[in-house]
């Protein structure tokens, strides 16, 4: 199979889980709970009041018809392209569209993540290298002893503690926001403020959201590199016992070469299909990371909701949640046939 | 064979004792580490109530004062003792963490042997929705079920336990699929042996190693994701002492510097997940030491 036709079959087998997910989500937040406006209310308003808010949200009619106008606001390319995000219903707090607030808050929780991702890769890979290389010795232990203690660590635990530290006591980082309050954030292109701030050339904006993304990232990274590391190291392990890498030494290359341009090269693969694994664990400590240093995200949004019992916008986030787990499934695969030709046999 | 031996034979691999335990090296020691951390904190929790040198719930008198004689791990911003609050903190999320692997067990596991053995559409079913519960950012969900079910220890518990539902059915799917290929199932079968005799009685034993592996690990999970439901607002909201509850409310203290109401809670959390997590790494090790989480 060519690698377009992979792509295309795996476009396609995308949408029966995506129907799935989407009809779990529905069942949780419409059905099990019998009525989110009585929820909503605690059972405290009048039910003139619960009917009007009912009709407004559309909730007073058949279940059938909703879960059609649910899948419906999601395919609605026509409301898309009107309004620059998708109908998800409207906030039972606000009575704005959730889709509008949804997409706002979504490039802060993207940059979070991105950056998270980066630093867990980076940092699990080379502990992974080094304690790889330096099998059984004292180093090896520590390094995998602390990848298990940082499995056991929770997230918003550490991240207060660097508030702590790096913001109250030592003064360095903020342990807040994306920007300094008293900076205008760049104009929104991408919705990225390092990117946008590159973009507009404003290069002190740059390093503002550059220091603001340093606690919450580290935060995010360290807890998600202890699985790097572990997978690193067994993978290295394996490929350092390869007759090409014992070749490679023969023939008189430099340790490095063969440690990063040959074994870690090979070990790669596996390591790809962990990263897309990895996401759906790295959005759930962004929910706590965001919550922690009021990122201004879409975490930090469910949160904010939860406290307003405002249902339907947490079930927007819900969806936005599990669409964008989808979508990073569906590049990784895709990715991974591109290196692995085997893949798409 | 006796019952004593045979219930020796199933479970050897799994509880060789403690002294066989430490001649396995590294691993074997990861278990037993584990499961005393587990055990001191499960103990100190329920003589809590006895051992508390002030009431935990009751104000003390001076608020946010550091660890001081009379109070060793200080006060919190209330004024209430911190050691008091910690030495009965850990009732409500070992509650809910066993409450969550009960119901895990209980639902994923038969699940899990009956899909299996059955085949067909009704597996590819429950495979499907299963596998999309656990594509699913857990928290997401976790978050999702607990804002409808409200708080309280039952709900978060149900609420845990749909997350690691799947942990438990892939395990147990994964390994009956070529357990029950195997002769002496076979022959189980055409001694006329009923399907819930040769589910419960021939497959279900060899499986039971695996499943305490997941449910260490799920159990340091379910520790971990209390906290964060506690953290986001779903979890216990009346004043009794419990970490996850002490930690959140240590977040609104960062700015007055007051180190000890949140470390001292976070440290405990922190030990008990370490607890389970030694215990299932170790034990995975033990059982496959090519399979490495």
């Amino acid at each position: 199979m060519g690698l377009r036709s992979y792509i295309i079959m795996r476009i396609l087998l995308t949408i029966p889980t995506l129907l799935l997910l989407l009809s779990m989500v529905f069942v949780i937040m419409r059905i099990l709970p019998g009525d989110p406006v009585a929820l909503h209310f605690e059972k405290k308003a009048d039910p003139e009041t619960m009917e009007a808010m009912r009709r407004v949200l559309g909730l007073d009619k058949p279940l059938w018809e909703q879960y059609i106008n649910y899948l419906w606001g999601l395919v609605d390319v026509g409301y898309f392209l009107e309004h620059g995000y998708p109908s998800l219903g409207k906030s039972m707090q606000t009575f704005e569209e959730v889709g509008g607030q949804i997409f706002s808050a979504f490039p802060a929780t993207l940059e979070l993540a991105i950056y998270s991702m980066v630093i867990a890769s980076v940092m699990g890979i080379l502990l992974g290298v080094i304690s790889s290389k330096s099998y059984n010795s004292l180093l090896d232990h520590l390094i995998r002893g602390s990848g298990i203690v940082t499995y056991a660590v929770p997230v918003f635990f550490l991240g207060i503690i660097f508030q702590l530290i790096f913001g109250v006591y030592l003064g360095w980082l903020p342990t807040g926001q994306r920007i300094d309050p008293n900076i205008s954030p760049p104009a929104t292109i991408t919705g990225l403020y390092t990117i946008d701030s590159l973009l507009e050339g404003n290069l002190s904006k740059f390093f503002e959201s550059l220091k603001a993304l340093i606690l919450p990232s580290l935060t995010l990274g360290i807890i998600l590199s202890g699985i790097f590391v572990r997978l690193t190291r067994t993978n290295m392990l394996e490929t350092l016992r390869l007759d090409f890498v014992t070749a490679a030494k023969a023939r008189g290359l430099k340790e490095s070469t063969v440690t990063y341009g040959y074994a870690l090269r090979n070990a790669f693969l596996p390591i790809l299909t962990m990263m897309g694994l990895q996401f759906a664990m790295l959005l759930s400590g962004a929910i706590l990371t965001e919550t922690t240093f009021s990122w201004p995200g879409l975490g930090r949004y469910m949160y904010q909701r939860i406290s307003f019992r405002d249902y339907t916008a947490i079930q927007g986030a819900v969806v936005m949640f599990g669409l964008f787990v989808t979508l990073v499934s569906l590049v990784v695969d895709i990715l991974y046939a591109y290196f692995d030709p085997r893949i798409r046999l | 064979m006796s019952k004593a031996e045979n219930k020796r034979r199933i479970l050897g691999p799994l509880i060789p004792g403690l002294t066989s335990l430490a001649k396995k090296g590294p691993s074997g020691w990861m278990v037993i580490i584990g499961t005393i951390i587990v055990l001191a904190l499960v103990i100190m929790t329920t003589i809590g109530p006895w051992t508390t040198p002030h009431d935990p719930i009751k104000y003390h008198g001076p608020i946010r004062t550091p660890p001081s004689p009379q109070f060793p791990m200080g006060t919190n911003h209330l004024g209430q003792d911190m050691l008091s609050r910690i030495l009965c903190g850990g009732s409500i999320m070992l509650q809910v963490s066993a409450l969550s692997v009960i119901v895990c067990f209980l639902v994923g596991v038969p699940l899990g042997l009956f899909s299996s053995y059955v085949g067909g559409i009704f597996d590819r079913i429950v495979s499907l929705v299963i596998d999309a519960i656990y594509a699913f950012p857990g928290l997401v969900i976790a978050i999702a079920v607990a804002a409808m079910l409200g708080t309280g220890v039952v709900n978060m518990a149900l609420s845990i336990a749909v997350v690691y539902i799947p942990s438990y059915f892939r395990i147990v799917r994964s390994q009956v699929l070529t357990i029950k290929e195997l002769t002496y199932i076979e022959a189980a079968r055409a001694t006329g042996a009923r399907w819930h005799t040769i589910l419960f009685r021939y497959i279900f034993p060899n499986v039971i190693p695996s499943i305490a592996v997941v449910a260490s690990i799920n159990f340091a999970d379910a520790v971990l994701t209390a906290a964060g439901l506690t953290f986001i607002g779903l979890g216990v909201t009346v004043d009794v002492p419990d970490w996850g509850l002490d930690l959140t409310s240590g977040r609104a203290l960062i700015a007055s510097g007051a180190w000890w109401v949140i470390a001292f809670p976070g440290l405990m959390i922190i030990l008990l997940a370490l607890g389970f997590t030694l215990v299932g790494d170790g034990l995975s090790e033990l059982l496959n030491p090519k399979l490495q989480r």
